[in-house]
């Protein structure tokens, strides 16, 4: 026996998930592991599955909406917005200007509280147990604003064809207001605490490499590919609802590595303050909150894809309407599922300690992926 | 599928109601916005539109408009090449799958693939009809990588094959399960599944 073949290692199989804390959700991916390295991993999907895409064919347009709730889970309020918005395209129905208001409004705070989730088990996939209880004190006063306004503080169903369901409570302009310091004096705190930590600096730097090229290959979009260094934002480039009226930056990250993808997190949430405050300038005090849409929904005889920025990436709707009151086909193009794609390459090489940390940096919602 | 015919009443929908709302005095109702013009190419678009004909001549592309999206049918056997061509066409450079969806016409199926060109900001919707009785379409993959698990959520759902995919196996449903429950001539809900 040569001494090669004394040394030689075996791979090991190890299966993590689908019950896996850190894998955020029910996701179970297999790792073909040489001692502490990762040579391969297959990611295993599908354990959510509740075939919302089907179940959409036989759904009204306008109960549908709650199809929508339970996909992205975590920016709920985006994702209403993809269904409604592909909607109202394909009817060329014009939204009230104020309806459009109060929804980017939800929609940034939506945004600022999913990444703030993101921002807190970031922490906990570290090790760190501290940025969790940032995260969450932030987030509690955004789901306290939403439930204020919805009634209900996941699932809203507040988004309608045309419109929104009800008027929002009469102070929502004062309570957001008043909301809007605190959150930015939390994102400072939590900035401070985690982003430049050596401990958590050394664990993420470096690790998950994704060039900008292999990102677009496999798909990558929102706040993952920007950490790449391509400054797509849906936002930006294709405005939809009135993202063309605010003034905001992109971040891009420079090594597309965990902690770049961290960091474009934690600046898109200043940013979305910066929309949120700008959105409430401009906003008409009063005036209609819905379209007058008669009866049931009946888009048109055609197709419509639309695309809207979702705290995960690129979320699009391919709807396909034959006249009736219900979609003949309807394809929702997840971020989460996209971005899960490029969680192979991004593994090989590293170490099984990092996995859970280039997970969560991807921050997937298993709902959307699994629809 | 029930062929449904678009209803002249409904097209003319958004004109009846921006006279209604002319008429309308009860000062109950909400002053209705007006309707907006009728969604179509941008400039983009219909520079795309008129672009299209020249580096896709080979493929015999058919080049509609659906509401802002270029929409570009070609047969299955030349779909490769077509791809291949968006591509890698310095005028064209689609080098962004966005969404790749099957839908199910029951006379036949349809591959739809969103594209996007970062260089030249335009969009694109290809299409590719397949048959019922062997639904089949060649595999992307090589030419956009991120066609991988949509390819495979295809085969899942709806039983479309993409000959030439690298890693064909189940993604979505468990291994065992029978049928494809995209298609419409899948029962909604008296199936048994346990």
């Amino acid at each position: 026996m040569t001494e090669a073949q004394r040394l030689e290692s075996v791979d090991i199989l190890v299966n993590m998930g689908p019950q896996h804390p850190s894998t955020h959700g029910v996701f179970r991916m297999v790792l073909w592991v040489d001692g502490e390295r990762i040579v391969d991993c297959d990611p295993h999907i599908g354990y959510l599955h509740r075939g919302s895409e089907k179940l959409s064919e036989g759904e009204l347009y306008s109960q549908i909406i709650t199809l929508f709730d339970r996909l992205d889970y975590i920016g709920n309020f985006n994702t209403e917005l993809a269904f409604v918005g592909a909607v109202e395209k394909l009817m060329n129905l014009a939204v009230p200007e104020r309806a459009e208001y109060i929804r980017v409004i939800l929609c940034e705070l939506n945004r600022i509280s999913s990444h703030m989730l993101f921002y807190g088990t970031m922490g906990l996939d570290a090790g760190a147990m501290t940025p969790i209880m940032y995260g969450f004190r932030e987030r509690e006063r955004i789901q306290n604003l939403f439930e204020a306004v919805t009634g209900a503080r996941m699932m809203h169903n507040y988004f309608r064809i045309g419109g929104l369901r009800e008027e929002p409570p009469d102070d929502f302009v004062a309570r957001v207001r008043g909301v809007l310091p605190a959150i930015e004096q939390g994102i400072e705190e939590g900035d401070r605490l985690l982003t430049y930590n050596e401990v958590f600096l050394a664990r993420s730097r470096g690790i998950g490499v994704l060039s900008g090229q292999e990102a677009l290959d496999y798909g990558l979009t929102g706040p993952s590919l920007r950490a790449s260094g391509i400054p797509d934002d849906i936002r930006a480039i294709e405005p939809y609802s009135i993202y063309d009226r605010f003034d905001f930056d992109i971040p891009i990250g420079e090594n597309g590595d965990t902690w770049d993808r961290y960091a474009m997190r934690v600046e898109e949430m200043r940013q979305s303050v910066k929309i949120v405050k700008q959105a409430l300038e401009q906003m008409p005090e009063s005036g209609p909150i819905k379209a007058q849409v008669r009866g049931i929904p009946r888009p048109p005889k055609g197709e419509a894809y639309f695309r809207a920025e979702n705290p995960r990436g690129e979320i699009g709707v391919y709807l396909v309407s034959d006249g009736g009151d219900k979609p003949y086909r309807l394809k929702i193009r997840p971020p989460s599922f996209a971005n899960l794609q490029a969680l192979r390459p991004m593994l090989r090489n590293t170490y099984v300690a990092d996995a859970v940390m280039v997970l969560g940096s991807l921050d997937i919602v298993l709902g959307e992926v699994d629809r | 599928m029930e062929e449904v015919t678009p209803q002249p009443d409904q097209e003319s929908t958004p004109s009846q109601e921006a006279s209604s709302q002319e008429s309308a005095t009860a000062p109950a109702r909400a002053p209705r916005q007006p309707a907006p013009p009728p969604i179509g190419l941008d400039g983009r678009g219909e520079a795309l539109k008129a672009l299209l004909p020249g580096p896709l001549a080979p493929f015999e592309p058919e080049v509609d408009t659906a509401l802002d999206e270029v929409v570009v049918t070609v047969a299955s056997e030349r779909l490769l090449d077509a791809c291949a061509t968006l591509r890698s066409d310095p005028s064209l450079s689609f080098d962004y799958l966005r969404c790749l969806s099957v839908v199910d016409y029951e006379d036949r199926f349809q591959v739809v693939y969103h594209l996007w060109s970062r260089e030249h900001r335009h969009k694109l919707t290809l299409k590719v009809d397949t048959t019922v009785e062997s639904p089949s379409v060649p595999s992307v993959t090589g030419v956009w990588r991120g066609a991988d698990w949509f390819e495979r959520e295809g085969y899942d759902l709806f039983g479309v094959e993409f000959p030439g995919h690298p890693d064909p196996r189940v993604l979505i449903l468990y291994e065992e399960f029978e049928g494809f429950p995209g298609r419409k001539s899948f029962p909604f809900h008296d199936y048994q599944e346990w």
